[in-house]
Formats: C-alpha cells, sequence, structure tokens
C-alpha cells in the first residue's frame, strides 16, 4: 500500500444551466480513481456551488498512481431521471509522485465536456502521501522524472547521458468496439481519453522501469505519440534520452561534487538494493551495458577526410521485408552500394560499442559543451507497413519489430557515416486506411564518451582529445573516411581551424550547438512537394507508395539544396521531413533552418543550363533566370548578413577531385564559370549547382525556387530554439497555433498544380502569420513547426505551432556575431548555462578559446539586459497574480479619474456597497473581481523563456482531448469549431500547469491535431494531444529575491537514480 | 483551391483594435476587409487581400467567442479560455459598452422593450449606425438596466461593479437607466438642441438629490426593499413638492419674493427689464413643474416643461448665461428670507437640482 492519494472538492463556477426551470443547477461531484468513487453531497440551485467536501482518501499502489488518471465528473443531480453528466477533468497526479516537483495540485480546473467543451470550472485540491517500501516492487517506477525538453533542463546538470529509451503498448481503440454502435459519442470519446490516459500512464511507468534498469533518474526528449490505427488499434509509443541528472545547487556547492562524477553514483540507492526482478539484467551488468567500449582517440584519429550531407533512403514494402535492391532508383541504389561498401570496409571498426548498446541514439538536439564530437550527417529511413489487427495487446510485437528494423537501419547508415550515435533522433508515422509509413530520423554524430559512462575512466584521454579539437567548428569535421565516402561529397579543409576536412555543406536534424561559429543570421527554410498516387488496396497500395517514396526523398532533397544555396548559407539544422500519406497523394514537406557556418566553405551559385542551347530567344530567357538568381542570391546574402571574410587560396588548398555522381537535374559541376560572381574566381574549382532546364518541371522547379518571398523586414523565422544571429531577446513571447485546410479541385489534379497549391498554401499561411505578429516587430518566429496531413480526398490540412520572440533591434544591428558571443546566447537567458558543466569549462579552456573576452560579453550581455526593462515595464507583467485584480481595479480609477462632468458623489461609502452581495440578484454570486485567480501562463515550444530563469520543472504535461460535434453549422463552422477547441485544450493546459504551482509550459508542443468533419450531417470531430514541461519561471528582474530563497528550495534530497520515494 | 478551414490561436488572445471598432460598429466581414483595404494597411505591411480577409475572419471569430463573456465582464476577468492582458480586458469592456451618442439620443428616455427594439431599424436609418451596431448598444443597455434595477445602493457603483465599467462609463449608464426607469421624455423637438451629456449632468444631479439613496438610509423606511435606491425617484419628495406651490398662489409672497430677487440683483443683470418683467410667469413655470410632479405623466415631460416655461423665454429674451446663474441663485437664495415660507429645506433640495439643470439646459 504504497501510496494515499487524497482529493478535495472546494468549489465551482460559472456552471452551465441545467434545469431549464429554474435557470439553475443542482451539481454534485464524483471522484474516481481506480475502481473507487466517491461522491460530494448535492449543492441545489446555483451556478457557483460551494461544497467544501472532506478529504476523499484513495489507498492505492504505486503502480496504478502512475498509470490511472484521477478522473472528476461534475453531474447535475435529477430526483426523476438519470443524473445529467456536466463534464469532466481528468487530472494526471505523476507530478506529485517525485520529491522536488509539485507538492500539491490545487485550482480551477476547466470542465471538459466532449460534446460541448468547457463548461464551467470547479476547484479541486489534491495531494499524495507516498509511503517508504523497502521491498522493492519495481513494476513501478516513480520518482523518474520525464522531461520533454530536448536538451538538459535549465536546473539540473547531466551526470550521465545513458541513451535511448523506448516502449509502447497497443489496445484496442474504444471507437472500433463493436459496442461503440450501442453507445453515446461522448461515452465513445471518453472511453477513448481514459484508455488513453491510462495507456500512457503505463508507457510513462514502463520506460520509467527502463530508465532505472540503466541507472538513471531521468527521461530527456520525452516524445510520447499515439497512432489511431483504426480498426486495427491503438498504438501508444514513446522515446526519450536517459540521463542521471543532478539538481544544481547554488553554483559553489555544485562545484567540487561535479568533479567526481563517480562518487555521486554510490548515493544512489539502488546500488544497495539490486533489482530482484529476473527479467531485467542482472545488478551487476547493467553497469556494463551502458559502457560505451569503443576508444575516442582512434576514432579522432579516423578522420581525414570529409562529406556532404546524407538522406539515406531505404523504403521497405510491408511484405517482401525489402531486399534494398530491388526498390529505389538509381541514385539510391548506388547510395545503398556505398553504405555497403563502406560497412564492409569497416567491418573491424573499433566501434563495438553497439554490440553492447542496442541503439545508440538521442532525442537531445542540444548539448553539453563537448558532448558533440563530430556531425556526420542525416540518416533517416522510411518504411512502409499494413496495419493488420493487433491481436495480443499485451505482446506487441509486431509493432516493436517494425520499429526495432527501422532503427537498425538508422543505426547501420549512422556507422555508414562514420558514427557510432544518432543524436536528434525522432520517429513518426502516417497512416492512411490499412497502410502505415513509418519514418525514423537523427543526426550520426560522433560523441564524447564521458558524459555516457559512469566514472572516468578514460577521463585523461578525452582531455587530451579535447585540447586539440578547436572550438566552434569541431562539430563539422567529417567522422568518416576520407577514402571510403558513404556518398559523393566535397570536401575541403576547414576554413576556421584549416587542419581538418569538412564537407560543403552540413545537414542536421539538431539544434546549432551553442559554440558554432556562425556568420550572419538564419532562416526557415521549407521544401514542399506532393506526388500523385493511384488509388489501390492494401498491397498494390504499399507498393505503389514505397515505389514512389525514394523519388520524393530525393526531389526534397534537391529542392532543400537548392534553397539553401539560394540563401547562400551552407547547413541546415533541425531538420525534419515529414511525408504524409493519403488517398491518391503523397506530401512532403521539409523544414529546416539554414545557416552560415563559418567553419564549411561558401556555397557556390546556381547555375543554369537550358538543354536547347542554339535557340537564341530561349537563352536569352536562361540569362534572365540566371541574372534573377544571382541577385536573389546576392539579396539573401545581404539580408542575413552573410559576409565572410575572404580566405585566400593558398591555406585551404584544392579541393580533392573525386568521382561524381550526376543526375537529372542536379550535378556537380568541375569547370569554372564566369557566369558566378567573384566569389567563384577564386576559387577556380569550386562548386556551382547546375540546375539543368530540359523540361516544363524543371522550369516549374526553378520558378518555385524564386517564388518564396522573403519575410517581410523586422521578422526573421527559424524551426530551431535559437535564432542564429540574435541573442537579445526582450520578454515579450507568443505562442500559437494556426490550421489551414484547403480543398483541391479535384479537376486539376496534376503533380504541377498539386505542388502550387501546397506551396501556396504555406506560404500564405506564413504571410498570415507575419502579419498577425506585426505588432511584435522586431521579432522572430521560433520552432516554427509545420506538420502536414491529408485527412480525407482532396483536403490538405496543414498545422503550425511557433512562438513569436520580440527583440532588440538596436542591439542587434550593432553586434558583430563572434562564436564567443553566439555562447553566450543562452548565457544571457540563463546565467547557471555555463557553469552548468564546471569541468567542461576547465577542459574547454583551449587556447584558441578566447576565455576572457566571453566574460566580458558576458558582463556586457547582462548589462544589456537591463536596457529593455523599459519596455518590459510597459508590457504588463503578470507574474504577481495577487495583485492583478486589484491592478486591474486600479486600472479603471485611473481612466475614471478623467471624469467629464462635475465630481460629485466620488466617494463610495462601504454601507452601501455592502448589501450587494446579500441580496438574490442572479449575478450576485460571481465572486467579486478583487478574487481573481486567473493566472497568466506562458506556453512555448522552446525549452527557456527570454528575461527569465526556471527555477523549477514541476513535471511533464501530456494531454489528449476528443471533441465532437453534432451541430457544426451553430458552432461557427470547422473554423468556428476548431478554433474555439483549440483555446480550450491552450486553457486547459495553462490550468493544469496553475494547478501545480506553474507559470509557464516549455518545450509545449502539439503533437498531434487530427480534424474529421461531415458537413453534410452537420457534425464534425477533432483530437488533440498536446505535450510539455510545467515549469515555475522568474524574471530575471526579479532573481534577486529568489537567490534568497533558492538555499531553501535545494534543501531535498538531490535527485538519484533510485529516488527515496517509492 | 478553397480554404475549407481558417485559423489562428494565440497563447495570449491577439486583439486588433482596428478590427474590433469595426465589429463592434456592425461591419460584415467583407465591408471590414473593404475598409481596412481603404485604410491602406496593405502599403504599409505589404500584404495581400486573402491575408486581410484571413486575418479579419479570425478576429471576428474571436470577437464573437468574447461575446458571451462581454454580456457579464467579471466573467471575462474569470473565464480560462481566452488569457487576456488586464489593459486589453478593460478596453474590450469599455469599447463594448460604449455607445453612440446619436443612438443614445434616440432612445434615452424610452421603455427598454421588445418595442423599442423593434423600431431600430428606423433608428438605423436615421442615423446611419448599423443595425447590428443599433442592437448591440439597446442590448447593453437593456442589460444594463436588468442587472441593476433591483439592486440596492448606488446606482454607479452597482454598474461599475458588475459591468467594470470606467467611472464615467458607468455614469453614463446610470443616466440611461435612470432615464428609462423614469420615462423621460427626450424625444420631442424642442429638446432636439440638447445633448445626452445635458440629460446625463441632469440625472446625476436628480439621482443625487431627489431619489430615495439621495437621502442616505432613511432609518425610518418600514420596508427597505420597496423602493430601489437610486432608480426612482423619492415618491414623498415629489409629493410634498405641492407644498411649493403657495410661492406662486398666495400672491403677497410672490411679491416678496419678486421684490428680493429685484433688488439683489438690479444693476447686476444685463437683462434686469426682462427678468424683472417675466418674473412671475418663470416663477409660475418652475413651482408649477414641482407641483406636478406627483402625476407619472408629469414627470415624463419635466424637461419639455422645464425647456418651455424656463429656457425658451430666457432664450427669446436673449439672456446671456451669467445672468441666468445669477437669476437663479438670487431666486432659490430668496426664499429663505420668506417668513411666511416653511418649506425651506424641501425648496432647496428641489431648487438645488433644478438650478444647475436649468444652467445646463440654457443653451442654443
Amino acid at each position: 500500500m504504497p501510496g494515499k492519494l487524497k482529493v478535495k472538492i472546494v468549489a465551482g463556477r460559472h456552471l452551465p444551466v441545467m434545469d431549464r426551470a429554474s435557470d439553475l443547477t443542482d451539481a454534485f461531484v464524483e471522484v474516481k480513481f481506480g475502481n473507487t468513487t466517491f461522491k460530494t453531497d448535492v449543492y441545489l440551485k446555483s451556478l457557483n456551488p460551494q461544497w467544501n467536501s472532506e478529504w476523499f482518501k484513495f489507498e492505492v499502489d504505486d503502480e496504478d498512481l502512475q498509470d490511472e488518471p484521477l478522473q472528476i465528473t461534475v453531474l447535475d443531480h435529477d430526483t426523476y431521471s438519470a443524473n445529467d453528466a456536466i463534464g469532466k477533468v481528468y487530472i494526471d497526479i505523476d507530478p506529485l509522485l517525485y520529491s522536488e516537483a509539485a507538492t500539491v495540485i490545487s485550482g480551477w480546473f476547466p470542465i471538459y465536456d466532449t460534446i460541448h467543451g468547457i463548461r464551467g470550472e470547479i476547484n479541486v485540491v489534491v495531494k499524495v502521501d507516498l509511503f517508504n517500501d523497502l521491498n522493492r516492487f519495481r513494476q513501478s517506477s516513480c520518482g523518474v522524472k520525464f522531461f520533454c525538453t530536448t536538451s538538459i533542463p535549465k536546473c539540473y546538470r547531466a551526470v550521465i547521458i545513458h541513451g535511448f529509451v523506448e516502449e509502447l503498448v497497443v489496445n484496442e481503440d474504444p471507437e472500433y468496439q463493436w459496442i461503440d454502435r450501442i453507445r453515446t459519442p461522448r461515452a465513445s470519446n471518453e472511453a477513448r481519453q481514459r484508455l488513453i490516459s491510462l495507456m500512457s500512464g503505463e508507457l510513462q511507468r514502463k520506460i520509467g522501469l527502463k530508465v532505472l534498469e540503466m541507472r538513471g533518474n531521468a527521461v530527456v526528449g520525452y516524445l510520447q505519440c499515439f497512432d489511431l490505427e483504426g480498426e486495427s488499434g491503438l498504438v501508444v509509443r514513446a522515446i526519450g534520452t536517459a540521463c542521471t541528472l543532478d539538481k544544481l545547487s547554488s553554483p559553489a556547492a555544485f562545484l567540487p561534487a561535479c568533479n567526481s562524477p563517480s562518487k555521486e553514483m554510490k548515493e544512489i540507492p539502488f546500488n544497495e538494493d539490486p533489482n530482484p526482478n529476473t527479467h531485467s539484467s542482472g545488478p551487476s551488468t547493467p553497469l556494463k551495458n551502458q559502457t560505451y567500449s569503443f576508444s575516442p582517440s582512434k576514432s579522432y584519429s579516423r578522420q581525414s577526410s570529409s562529406s556532404d550531407t546524407d538522406l539515406s533512403l531505404t523504403p521497405k514494402t510491408g511484405m517482401g521485408s525489402g531486399s534494398a535492391g530491388k526498390e529505389g532508383g538509381p541514385f539510391k541504389a548506388l547510395l545503398r552500394q556505398q553504405t555497403q561498401s563502406a560497412l564492409e570496409q569497416r567491418g573491424g571498426s573499433p566501434h563495438k560499442f553497439c554490440r553492447r548498446r542496442e541503439f545508440p541514439f538521442f532525442t537531445l538536439t542540444a548539448f553539453p559543451p563537448g558532448f558533440l564530437v563530430h556531425v556526420g550527417g542525416v540518416v533517416s529511413a522510411r518504411s512502409v507497413k499494413l496495419l493488420d489487427r493487433i491481436h495480443n495487446p499485451d505482446e506487441p510485437e509486431t509493432r516493436d519489430a517494425w520499429w526495432a528494423e527501422i532503427r537498425q537501419e538508422i543505426k547501420s547508415h549512422a556507422k555508414a557515416l562514420g558514427c557510432h550515435a544518432v543524436v536528434g533522433y525522432s520517429e513518426s508515422t502516417s497512416i492512411c486506411e490499412e497502410v502505415c509509413i513509418l519514418s525514423a530520423s537523427g543526426t550520426a554524430a560522433v560523441l564524447n564518451p564521458r558524459f555516457l559512462q559512469d566514472g572516468t575512466v578514460e577521463g585523461c584521454l578525452e582531455q587530451r582529445l579535447e585540447e586539440n579539437l578547436p572550438a566552434g567548428c569541431g562539430f563539422c569535421h567529417i567522422p568518416y573516411d576520407e577514402l571510403n565516402m558513404p556518398f559523393p561529397a566535397h570536401l575541403t579543409y576547414c576554413y576556421n581551424c584549416r587542419k581538418q576536412k569538412v564537407p560543403d555543406v552540413l545537414f542536421t536534424t539538431i539544434d546549432l550547438p551553442m559554440d558554432a561559429a556562425v556568420i550572419g543570421k538564419g532562416c526557415l527554410i521549407q521544401a514542399r512537394l506532393c506526388r500523385l498516387k493511384k488509388k489501390a488496396q492494401a498491397e498494390a497500395n504499399a507498393t505503389a507508395i514505397s515505389n514512389l517514396l525514394p523519388f520524393m526523398e530525393y526531389e526534397v532533397h534537391t529542392q532543400l539544396m537548392n534553397k539553401l544555396k539560394l540563401k547562400g548559407m551552407n547547413a541546415l539544422f533541425g531538420l525534419r521531413i515529414q511525408i504524409s500519406v493519403g488517398e491518391n497523394m503523397l506530401m512532403g514537406l521539409a523544414s529546416a533552418t539554414g545557416v552560415y557556418l563559418a567553419a564549411l566553405p561558401t556555397p557556390g551559385g546556381i547555375q543554369i543550363a537550358g538543354k536547347t542551347p542554339n535557340d537564341g530567344s530561349y537563352e536569352q530567357h536562361i540569362s534572365h533566370m540566371q541574372k534573377k538568381i544571382n541577385d536573389t542570391i546576392a539579396k539573401n546574402k545581404e539580408l542575413y548578413e552573410i559576409n565572410p571574410p575572404e580566405i585566400s587560396e593558398e591555406i585551404i588548398g584544392s579541393p580533392i577531385p573525386e568521382p561524381r555522381q550526376r543526375s537529372r537535374l542536379l550535378r556537380s559541376q568541375s569547370e569554372s564559370s564566369d557566369e558566378v560572381t567573384e566569389l567563384d574566381l577564386s576559387h577556380g574549382k569550386k562548386d556551382a549547382f547546375v540546375l539543368e532546364i530540359d523540361d516544363t518541371d524543371a522550369m516549374e522547379d526553378v520558378h518555385s525556387l524564386l517564388t518564396d518571398v522573403p519575410p517581410p523586414s523586422g521578422f526573421y523565422s527559424c524551426n530551431t530554439e535559437i535564432m542564429p544571429g540574435i541573442n537579445n531577446w526582450t520578454s515579450e513571447i507568443q505562442m500559437f497555433t494556426s490550421v489551414r485546410v484547403i480543398r483541391l479541385s479535384s479537376l486539376n489534379l496534376t503533380n504541377q498544380a498539386l505542388n502550387k497549391n501546397f506551396n501556396d498554401l504555406c506560404e500564405n499561411l506564413l504571410k498570415s502569420l507575419y502579419f498577425k505578429l506585426r505588432s511584435m516587430i522586431p521579432c522572430c518566429l521560433c520552432h516554427v513547426n509545420f506538420t502536414v496531413s491529408l485527412p480525407e480526398d482532396e483536403l490538405i490540412q496543414v498545422t503550425v505551432t511557433a512562438v513569436a520572440i520580440t527583440f532588440d533591434k538596436n542591439q542587434a544591428l550593432q553586434t558583430t556575431k563572434t562564436h564567443a558571443e553566439k555562447s553566450l546566447q543562452r548565457a544571457s537567458t540563463d546565467n547557471e548555462e555555463l557553469l552548468q558543466f564546471p569541468l567542461e569549462l576547465c577542459s574547454d579552456s583551449l587556447p584558441s578559446h578566447p576565455f576572457p573576452p566571453a566574460k566580458e560579453h558576458l558582463e556586457s550581455a547582462s548589462s544589456n539586459s537591463g536596457i529593455p526593462a523599459a519596455q518590459r515595464a510597459t508590457s504588463v507583467d503578470y507574474s504577481s497574480f495577487a495583485d492583478r485584480c486589484s491592478s486591474w481595479i486600479e486600472l479603471i480609477k485611473l481612466k475614471a479619474q478623467t471624469i467629464r462632468r462635475g465630481s460629485i458623489k466620488t466617494t463610495v461609502t462601504v454601507e452601501k456597497a455592502s448589501p450587494v452581495g446579500e441580496g438574490n440578484f442572479r449575478n450576485r454570486s460571481s465572486p467579486p473581481c478583487a478574487n481573481s485567480t486567473v493566472g497568466v501562463v506562458k506556453m512555448t515550444p522552446l525549452s527557456f523563456i527570454p528575461g527569465a530563469k526556471i527555477t523549477k520543472y514541476l513535471g511533464i504535461i501530456n494531454m489528449f482531448f476528443i471533441r465532437e460535434t453534432t451541430s457544426l453549422r451553430e458552432e461557427g463552422g470547422v473554423s468556428g469549431f476548431l478554433h474555439a477547441f483549440i483555446a480550450e485544450v491552450f486553457a486547459m493546459v495553462r490550468a493544469h500547469v496553475a494547478a501545480l504551482g506553474g507559470n509557464a509550459v516549455v518545450s509545449y508542443i502539439m503533437k498531434q491535431c487530427v480534424f474529421m468533419e461531415n458537413p453534410n450531417k452537420n457534425q464534425a470531430q477533432c483530437l488533440i494531444n498536446v505535450s510539455g514541461d510545467a515549469v515555475v519561471f522568474v524574471r530575471e528582474s526579479e532573481l534577486e529575491v529568489v537567490s534568497t530563497q533558492q538555499p531553501a528550495a535545494n534543501c531535498q534530497p538531490s535527485c538519484t537514480g533510485g529516488e527515496v520515494t517509492t | 483551391m478553397t480554404s475549407e478551414l481558417d485559423i489562428f490561436v494565440g497563447n495570449t488572445t491577439l486583439i486588433d483594435e482596428d478590427v474590433y471598432r469595426l465589429w463592434l460598429d456592425g461591419y460584415s466581414v467583407s465591408d471590414a476587409v473593404a475598409l481596412r483595404v481603404r485604410s491602406g494597411i496593405l502599403e504599409q505591411t505589404g500584404a495581400t487581400a486573402a491575408v486581410l480577409q484571413s486575418d479579419t475572419m479570425d478576429h471576428y471569430r474571436t470577437f464573437q467567442m468574447l461575446e458571451r463573456l462581454l454580456h457579464a465582464p467579471p466573467k471575462l476577468l474569470h473565464q480560462l479560455i481566452f488569457q487576456i492582458p488586464p489593459s486589453r480586458q478593460a478596453l474590450l469592456i469599455e469599447r463594448y459598452y460604449a455607445f453612440d451618442e446619436a443612438f443614445v439620443r434616440e432612445v434615452l428616455g424610452k421603455k427598454l422593450s421588445k418595442g423599442t427594439k423593434k423600431d431600430l431599424d428606423d433608428i438605423s436609418t436615421k442615423t446611419g449606425i448599423t443595425l447590428k451596431s443599433c442592437r448591440r448598444q439597446f442590448d447593453n443597455f437593456k442589460r444594463v438596466f436588468k442587472v441593476v434595477e433591483e439592486m440596492r445602493g448606488s446606482l454607479v457603483d452597482n454598474i461599475q461593479q458588475h459591468f467594470l465599467l470606467s467611472d464615467r462609463l458607468a455614469r453614463d449608464y446610470a443616466a440611461i437607466v435612470f432615464f428609462a426607469n423614469n420615462r423621460f421624455e427626450t424625444g420631442k423637438k424642442k429638446l432636439q438642441y440638447l445633448s445626452f451629456g445635458d440629460f446625463a449632468f441632469c440625472a446625476e444631479l436628480m439621482i443625487q438629490n431627489w431619489t430615495l439613496g439621495a437621502v442616505g438610509e432613511a432609518p425610518t423606511d418600514p420596508d427597505p426593499q420597496a423602493d430601489d435606491m437610486d432608480m426612482d425617484l423619492d415618491k414623498e419628495f415629489l409629493q410634498d413638492l405641492k407644498e411649493l406651490k403657495v410661492l406662486v398662489a398666495d400672491k403677497d409672497l410672490l411679491d416678496l419674493h419678486k421684490s428680493l430677487v429685484c433688488t439683489a440683483l438690479r444693476g447686476k443683470l444685463g437683462v434686469f427689464s426682462e427678468m424683472e418683467a417675466n418674473f412671475k410667469n418663470l416663477s409660475r413655470g418652475l413651482v408649477n413643474v414641482a407641483a406636478k410632479l406627483t402625476h407619472n405623466k408629469d414627470v415624463r415631460d419635466l424637461f419639455v416643461d422645464l425647456v418651455e416655461k424656463f429656457v425658451e423665454p430666457c432664450r427669446s429674451d436673449h439672456w446671456p448665461l451669467n445672468d441666468v446663474r445669477l437669476f437663479l441663485n438670487q431666486y432659490s437664495a430668496s426664499v429663505h428670507s420668506l417668513d411666511g415660507f416653511r418649506h425651506q429645506a424641501l425648496w432647496d433640495r428641489y431648487m438645488g437640482t433644478l438650478r444647475g439643470c436649468l444652467l445646463r439646459l440654457c443653451h442654443d
């Protein structure tokens, strides 16, 4: 009996009228956890009932505590007929299960009904008493902390980063059970919501168990997704990165501790308490399990050459567990061959760590300094599967096998790139009818093993390794063998250190490393693509899709490359390629943030070559286009402030000649061309991309390149956490979600028309965003996350979530970005960032690292942060909720001082005001405004809040909602319906965060927004799944106050593997 | 390619003041878009008409969702669905409850009933304010009226507490409610020159002096629930006003009053002779107005009577405003010297207010 859950129902407000006769409601509440239910008294005739219930106590296993949500149902009592449900509140009590997060959940929750939406609010208090259970169970994993944030959370320090954890659970979808025919839509929706809540609880618990087995205490970069497979069931799957985190106390206190991480390990109670569970590896093995036994010095010595980026594509059909040879175009086959040979070559490579650790994947996208040694490039794998019914939910083997297969492939791709790990790893699916595309992608990388293992066995070795690594460019150096490149690439010596080889272009799925040397600003780059596909059934359909996939990947890649060149940039970060499947088409959408890395060579221009060189007018046209392209490149360079220093030829050395791969549209060119600007003259063999216009398709492609409009001045956009080149954020943020659905006219469905429609859709959406947010200029849209889906024939849905952050333009203009400053981007928002890895700092103080200047910059940065104070003051600060309403009243009073007529009777007598509260007027019971409890909760997809410091993580928010309507027109049509629903989802997230005592959600993500409509029946349904980390933040201006409180907060035992509470 | 669905939801609800104004003014989405295009916003921002259309739709949808909450502003403060900074909330409420001068003049003093609502079409045509906007303004009046109707305590305070309006707007609503409750006639032709501000000024004076609330908590009142404090005129007071009749009925008293006033004002008034000649008429007019106030119908005609009996005679003789002020001050004060007159307090309560009102009503 390890836990006691206590719930108190305090009051309700703004309830809907349930009794038409009296215009009132007789409300009571059912509180359910597991199979136990309690009820409050009926509070007669009120829309603002005050139940003030006793404490309802549930005595439960902690396994249940993790799995089950607390379910609160508000009902209207009816003497004669069945009680009517008003709505429900599901509360995830997980945040109460680890000691340093929230201790109580208390606040107003919106009462939600899947048919009517939010119907009033209820005030609930929830507490959990956990008992220490010495007999360790290990079915529950209470105490393992979960973070959606894909970097080490701000107030923690990573002791060890253990690695990949994954799990999936499957079940039947209640919507497809036979009983669904006879129950109401409400009952069906609620069954689904409850099931998913249960499943995610179970999933989290299971992942937690794995983490404990690895001796970690937290999961970072936790990403949980639902696959609604229709008839064949419901899959909830999650991936994450297991870590051992250590809470940062005051900087002075943790400095000595982190010099000996091994010491800390001893504090983990789990050590003294061997795992009694037999199914897991024995108590001693896990230690070895997590040891990467590769030798970093060797891997270092291997690197001598360079590479291009890579999109490895190996679609597999559902039936023939695909030998790669038969599908895919010539390009892919070639690629595969090279991959293969590289693999063979490397048979006895020193990278044998994989033998022990199944998948060396990391869902993190930002890393502690020094963690990332080299980046190879993007690796991705897709596979097309036919869904079949999940027969035994307890043994989700098929799905597991599918993912294992894909991960295996990713791993081998990474290997081919000479990398032993994959970072920025993510997985996704796209389902249409019974066909499912599984996708996984990440960035092949070589990591510094120090963080991956306990103890500092190889400490000195690494230290040496690192001293040789130049700052700001090390990660660009190729990890693979120059002579056995897995794909054609163009290598040069690093423009930064001139010692190592770098590729000419680098694509990655991670955030820009903090110490990366960047020139100019970054920008959002998107590739968009549609391909028609014949309608087909089952296997034929799957085959058709797998045949299309390689072409799509290839074209997406080409588009990205061309657009990158057009921007005059040479690297992509945060690359995310989404391929969605519909009945009769496939859509590809790739988003990334382009930057100019100082270490990589200047990109060549784009050159257009016509097919029929003899036609004069045609040539004129071509040269006109060429001019336009050159102009665009020049303009973009100016816009994004890309002006790399000139480098003389001798220093760099000539690029290594290598066989080039040719293809129809895109090829590398070795001869010099006089058309391209002076940059090329300095550099005889510099590449220029040649776009060969040999048919109308190609023409279209060139045109579409030029149609992308840059954002209006004052706007920047990126899909990464931080905008390269901007580092002076002010505190105003606005997170938003925008959804668009377009209907294609079925008449002119050609690939070209489709592409244009899709392109317009995305461009118009961006334009709308810029327009809407114009009042925030200068600002940057960060973490722009596009998702595309094909809900029906001829319907394309695009969902965007992003955050607009204002910045100080003046400072932005003044600063010239040196990488030292860059590394301070975050430091200015989180001063502890640098101190977080003190060990790092000692070893990082390399000769090339301009450390003293950095300090100066830090000072200037912090003093700079004071400058926008005036601005900050004008934007109302809501952090003190208690004052909020009184300030509101004051506001009214202030306004009132402009009295138009003679000032008469301005004194308000208390005697006159007081009787108001007692009378029986209808609205009277609404509490006076001075008692408002609505606090402002910020939401952001980023892991930080500009101008503020996160002081506490309260737990993960993971919510799933269904909303359905049978009166679509009355609710304002599809737009009205979805607008209201998304607003409600935001409201429920905010309410939960506020109840946990938080004032923000970071790393917020809307993972799913499935919208279905049937306008003929006047019906619509929508499913939304969101997650994020609830946090407490403090404005930097208020930090002094907090620093005095902090020691108290840190008195709690620092988090360790086993977690004392059970 | 047609847009089926197009929405934008911010964590902080975006409020565009210009679009809000267009929405409040009752323009349709297409009219609003056209007006925005005309404002030159496209050139300023480089946006396209499609972007503007989508933006306007979004805002309109938001406002429609907010409207329900605006009907009970405290709800707007407590609701969780829209996160709106307090200053924006205040703006939303204030603008929603703001009204057009032209419109309020049309309905001021009318019963806020379904019948009046039916006439809104005519008002809309006459004033050029869209019917939608007329409806909103009318519904606002009615809603405020309904809420404070049965409430005790200060009218302005009640309005402010339940609608969170600024002091100024709350006072205006108090006047509207007061006029609607007492059904003062304001629509007659001869009253057309008066602005809403004039009436609101009078309403405020009357609320302060002539209602039950004005005399404070009357301990003698047998049933405290019987009358509304600020909305209804003090019946007893109106009844008592009959007593003032003696001022004009008693010839000696009238003569004495006149001579007192004339003595005091001789040489001070530019229109002295006209005043002297008209004194009895004016005094009779003012006192008769008081005496008649026992009848509901005469209460309604209060402003018509005041204009007929006092303002128009003064105007025809071209009294300067300062002379009116001097006269009225002296006229009220002199009564204190009339030994035979016993209702000094009553006179002050009546005349104090009336003096203020008349001064306000005397303009072109």
